[in-house]
């Protein structure tokens, strides 16, 4: 586990990433509050206090142009006009760029970087040149500021290592050597704890240090030089200017709960100490740790109110998925259970079903919570997205703003992980051919600025996207035409409005006149929809002329358990996905058509749909092969086509717990993974998709009959 | 070293501890064995799910207390006549690249303490198929038993049905 704290360093500029973005996107809405600003500064400043640590120089010195500047809106130095947030805004990007650069390697675009910082550099006053950043350890998030009255201060320290000090390696030289670096440092040595040379034990700390610094730097930073040896020493600081900084302190308290305060909340922490150490000069440096702690929490209320103090634990995904496996064997066991007991031949089985009820419940209520661990909010994704949109409206030249919502509900993290590319493809899509030009836009009536609204919430046992633009909307003429450009739909296709809206999935097509640098990559709405079809989700737009496009995205809540229908082919149980069944139903002989040797056509409501034999279509030996299975499920492609799938028999609808068969036996074409059954028999899932790609039929199925029969959904 | 163990030849210990004990089993009526350190468990035969598409010495995945496990037909996998699988044939679960794997016997025989000195090379001989999947033959109670290199017969998981 080589470069672990490295790692915890990166989560953690996550966490602060997340919280800088949306401290902006507060100020950016208007919210210019002290402790906005505040967090936002701390967060970057943590972010470079980590980098120092690490030698990440470049990110060090970005993130120190981008605090300086945040420290001079801090100061009121700087307003925050609408240039000076784009620029942050564009920043704190760029800023996240260059924590994933260190991060995963690769490289961050130069001109971009130098344009930034010479932008931010034109905000900032001549006092620039301290670039000498002194990293100040991991994760000290709440290190001082480094503006603070630049007037000199003595500072009376008294040092007494415990023996536990030298048994850690550290050596109050160094130290000493730090708080040199300082100021001007005095150091007087008090021996008199020494015992007789005789009683001498070697191991025991007899001596300490009484330290006289003179130095322009806060006390903090005079602490932070302690830092690694916190709870290894007994350590008093005391300075002369404290009753001065009370003073200051106090004016600051009083602002923190009135008016605007000067200063951050570091600064209004620090009054609470003198008096401690004052009492009491060999003050434990654990007692001087908390007393700021307890000052933070209450004096900066209004932040806590907002972000909430939720405790959260950082728990490795491997064991939440291990925990969430053993969840499914519970269930899975108790089926079986369930089952062994009622073949039981016993005469009252009552009080045994009552009890095994509750078990399942119980087994129920665990599974649901267990999902629950890895249930995260989808705030960070739309977040990341407000960056999208940001970007693509400095691409394009539009003015466009996204409004999220139901920002707190919580989606298993795998699809919050596999939704970021087909969010980001629509959003770029939305911005570049929904919303118009500023000046189009007034024409129609509009304001200047588009609006995206990207919302999420929770439907009955499923999770819904929708990303809604009000732009122009689906220019249906337009997409018509370069469907039978493209040869996608026969010229004299009857489509209805819906129809044309769902060309936009179509693999191969794409709108834009020509390549613009945003969205028509040659891949179009095609990905987006199979991305989403992989998370056994549905996607849809609608579509107003004039008014925007909404895309609507369906997801299941979790992707351990799945409901399947549990059919039987080829005397084997398998379980397709409910998500791919438009419609199931019992065949007659008058319903299917032979065309050709082979295929064969399910008439449904005078629409011919190709059949495709599933127990063939996997290689299985169907027993009769002679009579046609009496089942079937209609299913929808990704492409809009329609398929019947023909089974044996339907069994039951059911939850059951996916089984992946990587590392089993690899990729099989049709099966999308396994199961276990009640019976403790394994079932594969099958994987309606990849068998009809498979299946000789449909490969030859024409696209002028696919398209008259398909899209409408 | 060398002499030094040598003179301690006759101790029945370190006689002992030279030896290695397998697990003899019969496929196709041909005795083989695995090393016992190999084995994870043996089970009795019960109906597997069939994969699709899958060759014909993998019989198809059980369920090995939650987990999938693929089931491979010994008889099969050596270029010998398919088994009929049946209640008296036993499933060995065997540990490949720390992945549970179960392989269909015959039936299983009995444990055997061989000394390494006595595993002989398999003679070369005119079938290929087999050859490949032994690395070396011993003479147990006048039957010659075949030592199975695991690591031959099952490469990597992943790639046994691309």
């Amino acid at each position: 586990m080589a470069g672990s704290i490295q790692d915890t360093f990166f989560e953690e500029c996550e966490e602060l990433l997340e919280a800088m973005d949306e401290g902006l996107t507060a100020i950016e809405g208007g919210d210019h509050d002290s402790e906005v600003v505040n967090a936002v500064f701390r967060a970057v400043h943590s972010i470079k206090g980590g980098a120092g640590a690490f030698g990440l120089d470049e990110l060090v010195a970005f993130a120190h142009k981008f605090e300086t500047v945040f420290d001079e809106v801090r100061a009121n130095r700087l307003g925050l006009d609408t240039k000076l947030i784009q620029l942050l805004l564009r920043s704190s990007d760029h800023l996240s760029d260059l924590v994933s650069v260190a991060r995963d390697g690769g490289s961050t675009d130069e001109a971009h970087h130098d344009v930034l910082i010479s932008a931010l550099e034109e905000y900032i006053e001549e006092e620039e040149e301290e670039l000498v950043f002194q990293p100040m350890g991991l994760g000290g998030a709440f290190e001082a500021s480094p503006i603070e009255a630049e007037k000199e201060r003595t500072y009376n320290i008294r040092f007494h290592p415990l023996k536990d000090m030298y048994g850690t390696g550290n050596e109050p030289y160094f130290l000493f050597q730090t708080l040199a670096d300082l100021g001007t440092l005095e150091v007087q040595l008090d021996d008199s704890e020494l015992p007789g040379f005789d009683s001498v034990d070697t191991d025991e700390s007899y001596l300490t240090w009484k330290l006289t610094l003179t130095s322009t730097e806060s006390k903090s930073a005079v602490e932070a030089v302690f830092e690694f040896v916190e709870g290894l020493c007994e350590l008093s600081i005391e300075s002369d200017s404290d009753a001065e900084d009370e003073a200051n302190a106090l004016a600051a308290l009083d602002a923190a709960f009135g008016v605007m305060p000067e200063e951050g909340g570091d600064q209004v922490a620090a009054p609470f100490e003198p008096p401690v150490s004052a009492a009491e000069p060999v003050a434990e440096p654990a007692v001087a740790e908390t007393a700021p702690a307890a000052t933070k929490a209450a004096a900066p209320k209004a932040e806590a109110a907002k972000s909430g103090p939720n405790p959260t634990l950082r728990v490795d995904l491997e064991r939440v998925d291990r925990l969430i496996n053993a969840v499914g064997e519970l269930i899975i066991n108790h089926s079986m259970l369930a089952q062994q007991i009622a073949n039981l031949d016993v005469a009252d089985l009552r009080d045994v079903e009552t009890e095994l009820e509750g078990f399942k419940n119980l087994a129920r209520d665990i599974q649901e919570g267990v999902m629950s661990i890895r249930a995260q909010p989808v705030k960070p994704l739309f977040q990341r997205m407000a960056r999208i949109v940001r970007e693509a409206s400095a691409a394009t030249g539009k003015t466009a703003k996204l409004v999220t919502e139901g920002e707190a509900t919580e989606v298993d993290k795998t699809v919050i992980e596999r939704l970021s590319d087909p969010l980001t493809h629509i959003l770029r899509n939305a911005v570049d051919h929904g919303i118009e030009q500023p000046e189009d836009r007034e024409a129609a009536g509009k304001g200047r600025a588009g609006e995206i609204r990207l919302t999420a919430s929770h439907r009955s046992g499923s999770v819904c996207i929708e990303i809604k633009d009000d732009g122009a909307g689906v220019n249906r003429p337009r997409v018509k035409q370069i469907a039978i450009d493209k040869g996608l739909i026969p010229p004299n296709a009857e489509l209805s409005d819906s129809e044309i809206d769902n060309l936009l999935f179509l693999p191969g097509f794409s709108t834009a006149k020509e390549i613009s640098n945003l969205s028509g990559r040659g891949v179009g709405m095609d990905v987006v929809k199979n991305a989403v079809t992989a998370l056994g989700g549905r996607i849809n737009i609608s579509s107003t002329p004039g008014k925007g496009s909404t895309f609507t995205i369906i997801l299941p809540l979790t992707l351990a358990v799945m409901d399947g229908m549990v059919v039987s082919v080829a005397d084997q149980t398998m379980v397709v996905p409910i998500t791919s069944i438009v419609e199931t139903m019992r065949g007659s002989d008058d319903m299917v058509n032979n065309l050709g040797a082979d295929g064969t056509l399910l008439s449904i409501r005078g629409n011919f749909v190709p059949v495709c034999d599933v127990g063939a279509a996997l290689g299985l030996e169907t027993s009769g092969h002679d009579q046609p299975p009496g089942v079937y499920l209609l299913v929808e492609t990704e492409t809009g086509q329609r398929s019947a799938l023909a089974v044996d028999d339907i069994h039951d609808q059911r939850q059951v717990v996916i089984k992946s068969l990587d590392g089993v036996c690899g990729n099989i074409p049709g099966v999308a993974a396994a199961t276990i059954l009640g019976d403790g028999k394994i079932a594969m899932i099958l994987d309606p998709e990849s068998i009809l790609a498979a299946s000789p039929s449909a490969a030859a199925f024409d696209t002028e009959r696919r398209m008259n029969n398909a899209i409408a959904s | 070293m060398q002499s030094q163990a040598e003179a301690k030849y006759d101790d029945p210990e370190v006689k002992h501890a030279q030896h290695s004990e397998f697990v003899s089993f019969t496929v196709a009526s041909q005795a083989f064995c695995l090393k016992i350190t190999q084995i994870r468990e043996i089970r009795r035969w019960s109906p597997v799910t069939i994969l699709p598409h899958a060759p014909a010495d993998v019989l198809g995945v059980m369920n090995l207390r939650g987990a999938v496990i693929p089931i491979y037909d010994l008889s099969a996998r050596f270029g010998l006549q398919q088994t009929e699988a049946s209640e008296r044939n036993v499933v060995i679960v065997v540990s490949v690249h720390g992945k549970p794997v179960g392989l269909l016997a015959e039936s299983v025989s009995e444990i055997i303490s061989i000394n390494p000195d006595d595993i002989q090379d398999t003679p070369p001989v005119d079938s290929r198929n087999t050859m490949d999947y032994i690395q070396g033959i011993i003479s147990h109670e006048d039957t010659m038993v075949r030592i199975i290199n695991l690591d031959a017969v099952i490469s990597v998981p992943e790639q046994v049905l691309s």
